[in-house]
């Protein structure tokens, strides 16, 4: 069964035919973002972190019917509005914070909640934050420092 | 041994991934996100028996499904490919299943539909009959076992040294290899003492978050592959094979992996894909879920029995090897890993007199293959917990007892082969500097106990394989590298990029790297086994020294002394009188070798270089329960010159997390007929940001790899080796437990401390 939803998208507003078993993921890909994708379908990893209504969700266990009237963003509404990096994403390169780059962008998502609610974040908090998020690459060392890096960054501007 | 280094402008200093903008963005490049015009769906139907005939499959339901426009079984694949095996040592692996099942999870038939769902619908629709037969999933069991996995062997008829093996029947036994060094049998005599021990390795996966995903859209007489692979030159290879076509009528094309670590090899879904593609006549995309992935390809469980014969001193007179390699139900590359891995089963020691057996078994388990470090975890895991053990027992220091028996630069190893650029002494002494191995430290008392541990492996490069690679620049003086090698992580386009910087002075950061086109860009091997940097840099380096070359030549025609690196791009105007021409400079690189000796598997030049790396560790074990934390973690290698250090060091440590979740957390969990009750990741668990170690040291020796370009080598599994023993050592330093049986879980750890309670009351 198909139907049609209304949300908005990073933004702007969105209208999408959508097979009832549809996750969120397979529309924004359909919207041409690549940004949040699926790796274990089960919400264990992090990759597919969107936010909506501003909090962080696994996009691959959200039915895409539920984004009606909802606000969604993804990692793009970063760097939308201008070709600046945000200091997370900064501090994830300078810090060498990944190496695929597959789980990347839900990281920095997480990232930028953690640093939301928790300016000077505390060890057990990054992992508080961090722990549905998998690299398996296994860059968390340069994850943590580059979590740490973005918190002296964002709190010397402000 | 000193080495003049040439010294270096760009390589030796660390530069950020050329794509990490990309990354960082969500904009990066992968397979995952190929979707063509057109395109269809596929589901696999997977055998619910680990061993058994086909009878029949009933589709009639499954195509009655809306949406659905093909459901297609091994009868099916025959029209388009009548030999549809594949595999890279035997041709062994059908598409789907003909005939008979040889594991849970074996692809029997294959839905293609408009969308996922409605394939995913049909697939649980399809009716598979199956006979069951008995099934043999352990390795030592398989060896000796009256049920047989296949029914013959069918070695790939490209391998001279595996024909011997063609239609041998009523074995489970793939192919064994030998190696004989000295006498062993005299020297075991004449022993102070004899060690024998046996370890185990349990089945785990890549687990890879970009999913495996192979996109296919065949036309008349040409195929197209967009392909999550490390492997795009052999894929090409294979499909033209498999199709009957030449290789430049299959085009492979590649983007940044998800993660790779050996999962991604050879051909994995690519035939299925090129043949639903045919069957269906349209562009069909086959991806894996994260649970279907462990039905696809793993690492091997091995049974390492060890005998080593030692003598007052603590010098290792005779060590004899047999490792049992489950490599499950069809070969992929575990052959290779048994025979190229396995003669280094003797370890980084100075042995006289040396005996290997390494047996590639087959088993109804899920097919095991290459996985970062190519067997050599599972190797170093046997051999550095017998050192420790040895060195316990006869009252060494378990360091002293390694560098007393340590193979030097100029010792022969087991091979034969004289050791060159193998900083195994400096590793294993720089390693017990930066831990502080001689300094006393707090063990602890009452409920929480401490313990140090440490150990070292080493890896022979494998041998003999080639790169290939072009070097363009442009009219405007910017650089291209053409090459297949993939970028899964490692940092390869980068160090590329690098290299055509160090020779053609041209900045790093404005190198373009092609990613792998096999329409475009030139063959090579495979990206495995921390080859690309040795392999690929040499042709890389080869390549913009060409196009150097071709450059001067150029220089010289229009009356100029030399190039300017800074403006290559007036030189192209000079001779064409406009912004017009290409200058493409190109590289073949393969290293010396000598096949071993069919009968003693010696060889005087076994492979171009060794790769080392040891780790140590302190750790704390919780008595009441057995849980432990790991306190801290050292990693040293030799990758000869760090040509790129900031990449090194996340490739050291990601190395050695990774191992860390394989030796400590994951394990596929099969019940007695072969079903796995741990497919994904929410029963499968691998390391999390909460899961590593509390501290992580990691560092490369000054060392110097005399025929490596810009005496570089590989780093990508080094990190990886002495992890598992080195934990083993300190638990048993902490609480007197030995464990011989990966994962340590710490409830095994727990029932060694009551079971020493017990024999003490």
């Amino acid at each position: 069964m198909n139907i049609d939803i209304e949300f908005e998208l990073n933004g702007r507003p969105e209208r999408r035919h959508v097979d009832v078993r549809d996750n969120a993921i397979d529309v924004l890909g359909r919207c041409g973002l690549k940004a949040a994708r699926e790796s274990c379908g089960q919400g264990l990893c992090g990759c597919c972190t969107l936010y909506v209504d501003g909090a962080p969700v696994s996009g691959c266990l959200y039915p895409a019917w539920k984004l009606q009237d909802k606000r969604v963003e993804t990692l793009e509404a970063l760097n939308e509005a201008n070709s600046e990096l945000d200091p997370v994403q900064q501090a994830f390169i300078e810090c060498g914070a990944f190496q695929c780059g597959f789980c990347t962008p839900g990281f920095v998502m997480m990232t930028r909640k953690l640093l939301e609610a928790h300016p000077r974040p505390t060890d057990a908090q990054i992992e508080h934050y961090l722990a549905g998020n998998l690299c398996r690459c296994g860059t968390y060392p340069e994850i943590i420092a580059a979590v740490r890096l973005a918190a002296e960054r964002i709190a010397a501007r402000n | 041994m000193t080495t003049e280094r040439p010294p270096l402008h760009r390589l030796g200093k660390g530069l950020r991934r050329l794509e990490a903008v990309d990354k960082v963005t969500g904009r990066a490049d992968y397979t995952h996100h190929v979707s063509l015009p057109g395109m269809l769906h596929a589901k696999i139907v997977r055998s619910h028996v680990a061993h058994g005939r086909l009878r029949s499959i009933d589709t009639t339901a499954a195509k009655a499904v809306p949406g659905v426009y093909g459901v297609f079984t091994g009868a099916d694949i025959l029209k388009v490919i009548p030999e549809p095996y594949y595999g890279p040592a035997f041709h062994d692996q059908p598409i789907l299943a003909i005939d008979k099942v040889r594991y849970v999870g074996e692809p029997v038939a294959a839905v293609v539909a408009e969308s996922p769902h409605a394939a995913e619908e049909a697939a649980g629709l399809v009716q598979v009959d199956i006979e069951e037969l008995p099934a043999v999933l352990d390795e030592v069991e398989a060896m000796h076992s009256d049920v047989y996995v296949h029914e013959s062997l069918r070695p790939a008829g490209t391998f001279a040294d595996l024909k011997h093996l063609d239609g041998i029947r009523n074995t489970n036994v793939a192919l064994t290899f030998h190696l004989k060094k000295g006498d062993c049998e005299a020297a075991f005599k004449n022993a102070h003492r004899v060690f024998k021990n046996t370890f185990k390795t349990h089945q785990v996966m890549h687990v890879p978050l970009e999913p495996m995903v192979s996109v296919a859209d065949v036309r008349h007489s040409h195929a197209y592959l967009y392909t999550a692979s490390q492997t795009p030159s052999f894929a090409r290879t294979e499909i033209a094979r498999l199709l009957g076509w030449k290789e430049n009528q299959v085009t492979i094309k590649t983007a940044f992996l998800g993660g790779g670590f050996g999962c991604k090899l050879y051909v994995k879904l690519e035939p299925l894909a090129v043949a639903l593609s045919m069957l269906s006549q349209r562009p069909v995309r086959v991806a894996l879920t994260m649970a279907e992935q462990f039905y696809t390809i793993t690492r091997h469980p091995t049974t390492f029995t060890i005998e080593s014969a030692v003598d007052e001193t603590g010098r290792i007179l005779a060590r004899r090897c047999e490792v049992i390699w489950n490599g499950g139900a069809y070969a992929d590359i575990g052959p290779r890993v048994t025979q190229k891995s396995g003669f280094t089963a003797p370890g980084p020691y100075d042995i006289a007199n040396v005996e290997v057996t390494s047996v590639a078994v087959y088993t109804n388990r899920p097919p095991a293959g290459a996985f970062r470090g190519f067997g050599i975890p599972q190797l170093v895991w046997a051999y550095e917990s017998q050192s420790d053990i040895i060195a316990r027992e006869m009252g060494i220091d378990p360091l002293e007892f390694r560098l007393r028996n340590a193979l030097a630069d100029g010792k022969r190893h087991a091979t034969g082969t004289v050791m060159k650029s193998a900083a195994i002494p400096q590793v294993l002494t720089r390693l017990a500097e930066r831990f502080g191995w001689h300094e006393p430290f707090e063990r602890g008392s009452g409920r929480y106990r401490r313990g140090r541990g440490l150990g070292i492996g080493i890896k022979a490069c494998v041998s003999p394989t080639t790169s290939v690679a072009a070097v363009s620049v442009a009219a405007d003086g910017s650089c291209s590298v053409q090459c297949n090698t993939v970028d899964m992580g490692q940092g390869s386009d980068t160090l590329m990029a690098m290299i055509v910087s160090e020779v053609l002075g041209v900045p790093a950061e404005t190198v373009s790297v092609v990613h792998p086109d096999t329409d475009a860009s030139p063959y090579d091997m495979a990206t495995l086994g921390s080859r690309s940097t040795f392999h690929m840099g040499h042709a890389v380096r080869l390549a913009a020294e060409d196009a150097l070359a071709k450059l001067r030549a150029m220089a010289k025609d229009v009356g100029l002394d030399d190039v300017d690196p800074g403006n290559l791009g007036a030189l192209f105007v000079r001779k064409f009188g406009m912004q017009a021409g290409t200058v493409i400079g190109t590289g073949i690189y393969k290293p010396t070798y000598q096949s071993p000796d069919k009968t003693t598997g010696q060889s005087e030049d076994i492979t171009p270089n060794w790769m080392i790396g040891g780790t140590a560790m302190e750790i704390e074990v919780d008595t009441e329960t057995g849980m432990y934390t790991i306190l801290r973690m050292e990693n040293v290698v030799d990758c000869g010159t760090a040509l790129n250090p900031l990449v090194v060091q996340t490739q050291i440590s990601g190395a050695a997390i990774m191992q860390l979740g394989t030796v400590t957390l994951e394990e596929m969990e099969f019940d007695e007929q072969g079903q796995l009750r741990n497919a994904g990741l929410s029963e499968y668990k691998i390391p999390g940001i909460q899961d590593i170690p509390r501290a992580i040291g990691c560092e490369t020796v000054d060392a110097y790899q005399e025929n490596g370009p810009f005496g570089g080598k590989g780093v990508g599994e080094s990190g990886t080796f002495g992890v598992a023993s080195a934990l083993a050592a300190a638990i048993e330093d902490a609480v007197g437990v030995r464990i011989t049986q990966l994962p340590i879980r710490p409830e095994k750890i727990w029932e060694g401390m009551r079971a020493k309670q017990e024999q003490q009351a």
